[in-house]
């Protein structure tokens, strides 16, 4: 799938750019958006080392082991193929919590993390798992309740009632993530996704 | 206090639960916890190294698309029959961004704020969209870029399916409550 959106991508902008003249565009968009991805990916060094720091006490103190025994009732029945016990249960469920409330710069080192101990329930290395395609399919439903940074925008225009938008965003968030788990749970179980 | 600040104080508080509650809990079971904050931090630089390649690869492909026009080729082929419901070429527009910039649909939002009012329709649904939508292409670079994974399976379909069923929720949700 990535192999197609990524081609696509690529090619739809070489023939866009011939047919409209935006050749000169493209070509300075290039350098720009991979500066970008590097800079991105070190501002990403020092958040990540915090909340793996912060992870390793959990681990260390069992308090991981504590929250996965309380939620793990739930977590193994949205991600069956990790056992209960398994840190990437609490990593998981940490990192869903701070999605749910909108703290991106701790969801997505607490992600990260969370493939990190999937990854250790990995038969074959370089392909997802149906935990992993679970939990991105979950991650990238958006899990959050209250978007801040939408809401910020409209206070920001002058609006009088910026938060109004909060109850309509939490259905439409459950309807798109509720639509993702259904999703990854039919096509984990399609003949062509089996190991 | 208004509900947004009440809202955004209960996520600050969770986040201080995490960054103090858990090395205070560790310290009160023994565990030493400056140095297994560091031992564990140590893997930081290593990840975000790992990430360079996958981000790299989207982003490019990204940028490349918005620059080359494609872009706003795809929404002006909207049909006037979605105008009626609300869907303006730039609510499209913010759609079709979503899923691969963050801070460009975020763009895309202030310039449906400054044209069409914060109060308007379009301004309220783009808003919802870009609250039950995620930037799926960069999770996916960034997560599986992480343990090197590319044989992505099902997931993106998933994502991206969630993301049409966010946009889609979010316009009958409006329909239904700003009419």
């Amino acid at each position: 799938m990535l192999n197609l959106i990524w081609l696509g991508l690529l090619v739809v902008s070489a023939v866009t750019a011939l047919l409209t003249g935006n050749l000169k565009q493209l070509v300075n968009s290039v350098p720009d958006a991979a500066m970008n991805a590097f800079r991105l990916s070190l501002g990403l060094t020092g958040i990540m080392a915090l909340w793996l720091g912060i992870m390793r006490i959990a681990e260390k103190s069992g308090l991981t082991e504590k929250l996965s025994a309380m939620i793990a009732p739930l977590m193994v029945r949205i991600f069956p193929g990790v056992p209960r016990d398994h840190p990437a249960i609490a990593a998981m469920a940490a990192n869903m919590i701070a999605n749910m409330f909108g703290l991106n710069n701790a969801a997505t080192p607490l992600g990260i993390k969370a493939m990190k101990d999937l990854e250790t329930l990995n038969p074959v290395k370089g392909r997802a798992t149906h935990a992993m395609c679970m939990f991105l399919a979950l991650n990238t439903s958006s899990l959050q309740l209250v978007p801040f940074g939408a809401i910020a925008l409209l206070a920001a225009g002058g609006s009088k009632d910026p938060t109004i938008i909060i109850f309509p965003a939490i259905i439409a968030t459950s309807f798109s993530t509720i639509s993702a788990f259904c999703i990854a749970r039919t096509m984990s179980k399609m003949k062509r996704y089996q190991d | 206090m208004s509900t947004n600040e009440l809202a955004s104080t209960i996520s600050n508080l969770i986040l201080l639960i995490f960054l103090v509650g858990i090395p205070v809990y560790g310290a009160l079971k023994g565990v030493k916890v400056y140095e297994t904050f560091v031992e564990g931090a140590k893997q930081g630089f290593d990840i975000a190294v790992n990430i360079i390649p996958y981000l790299v690869a989207i982003l490019v492909a990204v940028g490349m698309f918005r620059a080359s026009g494609a872009m706003d080729i795809l929404t002006s082929l909207i049909p006037s029959s979605l105008r009626d419901y609300g869907i303006t070429s730039d609510i499209l527009a913010l759609a079709l961004t979503r899923p691969m910039s963050g801070a460009a649909s975020l763009g895309i939002l202030g310039e449906i704020v400054s044209s069409h009012g914060a109060d308007s329709f379009q301004a309220r649904l783009g808003a919802v969209i870009l609250g039950s939508t995620e930037t799926t292409l960069y999770v996916v670079a960034v997560y599986f870029g992480a343990v090197s994974i590319t044989k992505t399976k099902y997931a993106i379909h998933a994502g991206l399916v969630a993301d049409t069923v966010g946009v889609i929720a979010s316009v009958v949700v409006c329909r239904i409550i700003f009419g």
